[in-house]
């Protein structure tokens, strides 16, 4: 505080009068160049075209031409307009991933939301060891998902899954989780809910944070129960931070892959399959990459994910008018 | 004394820097890449340099057995080869891009079903360029590289499939190996492993390629074509299949089995049979109890051809044409009859194209005649010309039978699906 004052009473006598103007009007030769802006936005501008602008335009170029394997290599694709996306959306797989994508988004942020939100209001009341809780909590993020994927793909197996033989001590019959087509979606979004929690967990326990204890006071006087304080206090004031925890939620959901990959790779008969492993699939999971339908869905699931994003924008616009 | 002090300093000083200089000439004078390029400007007594080489085994590290293979091979062309292993899947797919951005390896090892596809994009130089003569290779072997009458690249190896099993569970239960020599037989034998309370068999029925090469000496033995996939004959094979799975002789888990699962299945010592690869002999030989392998049997009796599996070497097109000469003299060294016994031995029984190298084989493991047989009896994926079609085809063959084998659809149904699908992405 002192040197501040110091440095601040001191600082008029520096500069001798003349020289001061002379730097001013350096200054605003240099500050009204366009130059400069354009200078100071380069590398922002240079990162955008690079790593967003330059993909984007690559798949949407990938997927109305026809790049087969030789195509792929000799750069010489004939343009065939939307034809990719016509095949894409009239193949009897579409309307059964599409289905699938739709489950498998709805359901794992249903439950990621509700456990995660229950588990954020738990831990707001602080108790002994309620930070290591905590913690635990978030190890599901922590590892690497081949890891965490391929440990569920092994509880799950229908023969000697650990899963199985805890249904067997209790008296159920064993479930073919992984190898039956009316569990496998069923399992991977398991599998995902318990994935995506730590995530909602982590943003809607920060969100909690920020209500005023001032309104928790208020509503203990007023005579509110622990149930009206939640539904009346709690969740309207989260509503913000719910709205965006479940776009983002949504916006990585829609576009998993991995996690269904190593656990089923969309099967057994695409019982599991959802766009983006579709996608993946046609690209690299066969012995015969298809670049251009693989675009075309990327490009469809990319249109599904701006849609959402846009009623957020337009929802967030309303509430704040 | 001060003086002194600063005398031997300096002096040291000195003598670090001479020898610093010295090393920094002599490590010129022998890096390979360095003089490579200098070999230009005058000395050009020969190419020298560095040449890549990409191949599929990151199981093989630096400073193992292959790798000390692979520089051998070059420093017998008098160059350093810089050797990078990518998961198979994978390495396709850099090959292509790599292809694409002009910057492909000299040499590349490739699984076999890959290569018609990539020759096909006219990235690989034919073997006829590179100055091989193919003719001493066996033909069911050479198939699954040769486009349009031309061979471009040479099996370093092969591996097929057979029946390995465990000989005390067959023993308990009361089944005589050699009396499992076509379908029937086999069947009664897993039901009498299971009654015996052992589980039956195991495969890999996964949805990749590999459920497909596990699938084909079955479907292949049953007669059927990868051309009409769904014929009676096909329909046979799925329905065997399935069988195993609703008569509780094979575990749910094969249709998600890779085959490294599948063998760690048999490993546990409850299982009878499983079919799996020549790459698993050292593994069934340290096995906690007596395996030994049968082939793998036709619907009817014999032999059902088995797929052949293993790594093709290959040329992919270079910029600099000066680069193929010493390209060859590296292929040249991996291919002769006694390189292909080395590789073998390197790999675990990997069986040489060769008669020539065969004989050499036999002669040193007269044991394993046995997978010498099964692979000269093998089949290419991709031979009868189906080429760059097999995987189009392959994936539909896996659909179907992991659909019938979940109980999805019906083997019938799932066939005329995939029968339908092939049709029309192949047009034949």
């Amino acid at each position: 505080m002192t040197t501040a004052t110091t440095m601040h009473e001191r600082r008029p006598e520096r500069p001798p009068g003349e020289s001061r103007s002379h730097v001013d009007r350096r200054r605003r030769r240099i500050h009204g160049s366009p130059w400069v802006a354009v200078a100071f936005a380069a590398p922002l501008i240079v990162y955008l075209i690079a790593f967003y602008a330059y993909p984007l335009i690559r798949s949407i170029d990938l997927s109305v031409h026809d790049y087969n394997i030789r195509a792929f290599v000799q750069g010489n694709a004939e343009f065939v307009g939307l034809e990719n996306f016509a095949n894409v959306v009239s193949s009897p797989l579409f309307p059964q991933a599409l289905w699938n994508t739709f489950l498998f988004v709805f359901v794992s942020l249903v439950f990621q939301y509700s456990i995660g939100l229950a588990l954020a209001v738990f831990f707001k009341r602080r108790f002994p060891l309620s930070g290591v809780l905590r913690a635990m909590f978030l190890i599901p993020w922590l590892l690497p998902l081949i890891v965490s994927s391929s440990t569920w793909a092994w509880m799950m197996n229908s023969d000697a899954g650990v899963l199985n033989s805890f249904l067997g001590v209790v008296g159920i019959d064993p479930v073919n989780w992984l190898t039956s087509p009316e569990t496998s979606l069923l399992s991977v979004i398991i599998a995902n809910i318990w994935l995506g929690i730590p995530f909602n967990l982590v943003i809607l326990y920060s969100g909690l944070q920020n209500i005023p204890e001032e309104v928790y006071e208020a509503a203990a006087l007023d005579g509110a129960g622990p149930f009206m304080v939640f539904w009346r206090v709690t969740f309207p004031l989260l509503r913000p931070v719910s709205a965006i925890t479940i776009l983002l939620g949504l916006v990585y959901t829609l576009k998993v892959v991995d996690v269904v990959w190593i656990m089923s790779k969309g099967g057994p008969a695409n019982s599991s399959l959802t766009l983006a492993v579709w996608s993946y699939r046609e690209a690299f999971g066969t012995g015969q990459p298809d670049f251009s339908p693989a675009a075309a869905i990327g490009n469809i699931l990319i249109v599904i994910a701006l849609v959402f994003g846009l009623a957020y924008v337009n929802l967030q616009r309303k509430v704040e008018q | 004394m001060y003086a002194k002090k600063t005398q031997a300093v300096t002096a040291f000083a000195s003598a670090a820097l001479a020898l610093g200089v010295l090393a920094g000439c002599s490590s010129d004078a022998s890096d390979p890449e360095t003089s490579g390029t200098s070999g230009g400007g005058g000395n050009g007594d020969s190419v020298g340099g560095t040449f890549t080489w990409w191949d599929p085994y990151p199981q093989h590290e630096d400073g193992s057995d292959w790798d000390g293979r692979v520089q051998a091979c070059g420093d017998e062309a008098g160059v350093t080869i810089d050797r990078t292993p990518y998961d198979t899947t994978a390495l396709t797919n850099q090959l292509l891009l790599s292809a694409q951005e002009g910057t492909s390896p000299d040499v590349v090892l490739l699984d076999n079903p890959a290569v018609s596809t990539l020759a096909d994009t006219g990235a690989i130089i034919s073997m006829d360029e590179l100055g091989f003569d193919t003719s001493s290779i066996d033909d069911n072997l050479l198939a699954a590289g040769v486009v349009d009458d031309t061979a471009y690249g040479i099996p370093i190896g092969a591996n097929t499939l057979a029946l390995y099993y465990n000989a005390e569970i067959l023993e308990d239960a009361g089944v005589d190996p050699a009396s499992v020599t076509d379908w029937d037989s086999l069947n009664a034998a897993l039901g009498s492993i299971s009654d015996a309370g052992y589980r039956g068999i195991t495969f890999a029925g996964i949805g990749t390629e590999e459920g497909s090469f596990q699938f084909l000496p079955w479907f292949w033995g049953s007669g059927a074509d990868l051309l009409e996939l769904n014929s009676p004959e096909a329909v046979e094979a799925v329905e065997l299949w399935v069988e195993w799975l609703e008569n509780d002789w094979a575990p749910q888990s094969a249709i998600q089995n890779s085959q490294n699962t599948a063998w760690e299945e048999f490993l546990d010592g409850q299982t009878g049979f499983v079919e799996n690869g020549t790459w698993q002999v050292n593994s069934a030989a340290e096995a906690p109890f007596e395996a030994s392998y049968i082939t793998l049997p036709a619907k009817d009796g014999g032999a059902a051809p088995a797929p052949t599996g293993g790594e093709f070497i290959m040329a992919p097109v270079q910029d600099d044409e000066a680069r193929y000469d010493t390209t060859r003299q590296i292929i040249e060294c991996m291919t002769t009859p006694e390189g292909f016994v080395e590789t073998a031995e390197t790999f675990a029984y990997y069986i040489p194209p060769t008669p020539e190298g065969q004989e050499q084989f036999i002669e040193a493991h007269p044991e394993l005649e046995v997978w010498v047989d099964a692979v000269r009896a093998a089949k290419g994926r991709t031979s009868d010309n189906l080429g760059t079609d097999y995987p189009l085809i392959s994936e539909q063959l896996w659909t179907a039978v992991q659909a019938a084998m979940s109980g999805a659809m019906s083997p019938q149904e799932a066939l005329d699906a995939a029968q339908d699908t092939a049709l029309s992405t192949t047009g034949r």
